[in-house]
């Protein structure tokens, strides 16, 4: 177990440092960073003196070597734009994110398992054709659009909830949370739904294509000639058997949710990290880009080993190292 | 008579509601604020935060004019010699007093913020001494005769030397060290999401009409608009042209507008010499010309005279902005008169070209970024098929500023569109654009076509040595006209600036661009 969690580790310091350079090579090839924040009206001199207060007169390739020196001792470097440690500013919109993208992760389960569930155990009901030609709009409209119609007809109109923001916060664990709050749900609710609608669709769709194939498995036929009570059937032998494939994508899309809900963020103005990332690429914060990318690629082989733990779990016939 | 009393708890919540409404104002600005440090990055979002919590020596009112702030007036003892007489009895929000001595701290900082990726540096270089003569004067030495210190000091906020002598940027962002002479103190920031202030009771000018303001940035153009619809915000600012119609009639809310200082305009390519190609012009079969065109003045003008401002003024930008022929509006000092836009010709535009040896016209490909001013793409693309109309095929080429702004830094196209937002004075545009390139004077820092004209620098360079501020206009004027009789840059319009509010309330708009608490009121009654 150790071993296979110290070849993950490995792993991840890898493609960390492969991120890393791309990035660098990626901002150098698209423009030069003080073109974008220097003043308009700042004369040569002064253009001169921010390429050498950012560090931007060495050559590139010192310029990496830098930040990998000071990478190992745990220093992803300073945003251009704020002069705050690129790291301390990711964190500090981490909890935006993460109760968006949790939120959003819990309402596809809480809607999307059920619906999936009825869809999958009477595939030809009214009902079902209904869930699942819902479920099509899910996928194919866009996140933008069905954003701006949310806050048109809940905001504006109706005048429910608040429209952009992120609302009241309180403290848990010295960070800022707003689902703690009153104010703060009613901010999460439609940003979290614009978020979930993809995911409500996947989850229903993969869970129906699971229970379908299930219920033809022989151990199902066997377990209802047993004289099992539907339910049981239901929920032990069909159920357990189709969560690997959901587990598996519902860790996959928390992790492309938290790392990239940039148009949800934007159009609700959620104060969060994709919102960072689009305004840092915009001009070419490259501490910020480089950190970000790094923090998200540690994020995504934590989740991966996670799901990899819970197949395990869930499928004993998983296991994590080959033995020999 | 259970539902009396139950009413009268309704009531009141809701005649508390008004009332806090009343005291509480929410605006939300379209550009993020990056740093509440106001010597950190010179930025227009960054100078509005920064005005509501400093002060500047010498203030501009809605049109950019100079107002008298924490210097009651100002004048040149010697030549090189800037006295300014400070106000008096003005305290700081932690209530320290404001002295000569804060100006002296103000200006050694201004070159001394670390990391800056744009420092305030260039307005305390000419300075060569601040002498604090006594608590309430100052003066500012300089080498040589310097006009424009008044100008420079409207873009430097002031702060308290025993506040901030070891301030970092980190302290001011963290709210801790923003503490100036403004109208607002701060109460939190949250950086790229919000701003909280509360009236500085103790403030010496005009009394801010709401206690409380929350300041938020809401990016996204449409959310910015619903939030404002929805009731969430009541001020708004950079209102989407596409949105203009929409609100003009809409009884909610009320549009106040400015034309404002930035300029729209065309670069050419005046790199290359005569004889050589230039990089996006061909003949019409796309083989190389063998010469550049665009050092042709007949050719610069002719493209000029092809292009409809009035059309791209209401068709493109919704009417949210004025023809222009030169960077000033109507108005401002040092502002051209008798000089009205190049009017759309296109007949004469063929002439002019046949004249200059191209009755066939010939290709361009003109590039500009999609994604920095109003309508930047859809202005490229009109103005290409206005062009293609004289018979000079163009192909348009719009990219994000990031990749734009580099290539266009290098000289690497023929035409390109960019803007420039002025000071009101014609010697900000010149030196910046029109000025021969020169890194020692510190010219034509921003002039990406590389234009030259020995007579526009010679003016240029007599303007910033003259006192006289009547004389100084009149030379600046002449500098102007001579540059667009050259055709040195293409005008194209001066953007107008505009805000939205609820009903009920009005702003004060600015010709700066900068959206601040003070400048929003109620409504006065009708």
């Amino acid at each position: 177990m150790s071993l296979y969690l110290l070849r993950r580790l490995i792993q991840a310091v890898g493609v960390m440092a492969v991120m890393s350079l791309i990035v660098f090579l990626g901002v150098f090839a698209i423009g030069d960073p003080v073109d974008i924040l220097i003043a308009p009206d700042a004369d040569q001199i002064e253009r001169e003196r921010a390429i050498i207060a950012l560090g931007l007169d060495k050559p590139l390739w010192m310029q990496y070597l830098v930040f990998l020196g000071n990478a190992l001792r745990g220093d992803l470097g300073r945003s251009f734009v704020f002069n705050e440690p690129a790291l301390q500013l990711i964190m500090g919109r981490m909890p935006a994110t993460l109760e968006l993208a949790l939120g959003a992760t819990i309402m596809a389960i809480i809607i999307g398992l059920p619906l999936g569930l009825y869809a999958g155990l009477r595939p030809n009901g009214a009902i079902s054709k209904a869930i699942l030609a819902i479920s099509i709009l899910g996928f194919s409209l866009p996140t933008f659009w069905v954003g701006l119609m949310l806050i048109m007809v809940f905001a504006v109109q109706l005048g429910w909830l608040p429209s952009t923001g992120r609302g009241e916060t309180a403290m848990l664990f010295g960070l800022r949370w707003s689902f703690l709050t009153q104010d703060g749900l009613a901010h999460l609710i439609m940003p979290a739904t614009n978020l979930a609608l993809f995911k409500i669709s996947l989850v229903i769709r993969l869970t129906r294509a699971g229970v379908r194939e299930t219920m033809l498995m022989d151990y199902v036929k066997f377990a209802r000639a047993k004289g099992l009570s539907p339910a049981r059937v239901t929920f032990v032998h069909v159920f357990k058997n189709i969560l690997i494939p959901v587990v598996t994508v519902v860790g996959l899309e928390l992790g492309s949710t938290i790392a990239f809900s940039v148009v949800t963020e934007s159009v609700f103005a959620w104060p969060g990290m994709g919102k960072l990332i689009i305004d840092s690429i915009n001009v070419l914060d490259r501490p910020v880009i480089v950190a970000y990318l790094m923090t998200i690629v540690l994020m995504f082989i934590t989740i991966n080993l996670i799901v990899d733990l819970t197949y395990s779990f869930l499928d004993p016939r998983v296991r994590l190292e080959s033995k020999g | 008579m259970m539902m009396k009393p139950i009413m009268a708890v309704a009531a009141c919540f809701g005649l508390l509601c008004a009332e806090a409404r009343a005291q509480n104002l929410t605006m939300a600005v379209g550009a993020p604020v990056t740093s509440l440090d106001p010597h950190y990055h010179q930025l227009s979002p960054n100078n509005a935060a920064s005005d509501m919590i400093f002060d500047r020596l010498v203030d501009t009112d809605s049109r950019s004019r100079n107002i008298p702030g924490l210097a009651l007036s100002w004048t040149t003892v010697e030549p090189n010699v800037w006295e300014f007489k400070l106000r008096p009895n003005v305290r700081f929000h932690n209530g320290n007093p404001f002295v000569a001595e804060d100006v002296a701290f103000t200006i050694a900082r201004l070159p001394n913020v670390p990391n800056s990726p744009s420092s305030y540096a260039i307005y305390a270089r000419p300075i060569t001494a601040v002498e604090v003569v006594d608590p309430l004067t100052v003066r500012f030495r300089t080498t040589e005769p310097y006009p424009l210190l008044p100008l420079d000091m409207t873009n430097v906020r002031i702060l308290n030397r025993a506040t901030h002598e070891r301030s970092t940027t980190d302290d001011f962002n963290a709210g801790r060290a923003a503490i100036g002479t403004g109208p607002y103190r701060v109460v939190s920031h949250r950086m790229g999401d919000r701003i909280e202030l509360e009236r500085n009771d103790t403030y010496w000018g005009e009394r801010p009409a709401f206690g409380r303001v929350n300041y938020r940035m809401i990016t996204n153009d449409a959310s910015r608009t619903a939030a404002l619809l929805a009731g969430d915000v009541d001020v708004i600012d950079q209102v989407p042209t596409s949105d203009l119609a929409r609100l003009r009639t809409d009884q909610r809310v009320t549009l106040s507008e400015i034309v404002g200082l930035r300029l729209i305009f065309l670069g050419l390519d005046f790199a290359r010499p005569a004889g050589e190609n230039s990089p996006f012009v061909t003949d019409n079969n796309g083989q190389p010309l063998g010469r550049n065109p665009l050092q042709d003045v007949r050719v610069r003008r002719a493209l000029s005279m092809a292009i409809d401002r009035r059309a791209i003024v209401e068709r493109v930008m919704e009417g949210a902005a004025v023809p222009a022929s030169q960077f000033l509006p109507e108005g401002t000092y040092s502002h051209v008169p008798d000089m009205p836009p190049t009017a759309y010709d296109a007949d004469g535009a063929r002439r002019l070209l046949a004249e200059a040896g191209y009755p066939q016209g010939f290709r361009i490909t003109l590039a500009g970024p999609n994604d920095r001013y109003i309508n930047d793409a859809r202005i490229i693309q009109a103005v290409g098929q206005m062009w293609t109309r004289i018979g000079v095929r163009t192909t348009v080429e719009a990219q994000p500023w990031t990749t734009f702004v580099a290539r266009a830094g290098r000289a690497d196209f023929s035409a390109f569109l960019i803007g420039w937002g002025s000071n009101p004075d014609g010697s900000h545009p010149l030196r910046n654009i029109l000025a021969t390139v020169n890194r020692d004077r510190g010219w034509g820092a921003s002039n990406r076509g590389r234009y030259s004209n020995a007579r526009v620098d010679e003016l240029t360079l007599q303007s910033l040595s003259e006192l006289n501020d009547a004389r100084r206009e009149q030379i600046l004027i002449q500098a102007q006209r001579l540059a667009a009789d050259d055709v040195g840059v293409i005008p194209l319009h001066i953007q107008t600036n505009i805000w939205a509010t609820r009903r009920g309330l009005t702003i004060a708009a600015r010709a700066d661009e900068l959206t601040r608490a003070q400048d929003v009121r109620p409504a006065a009654a009708r």
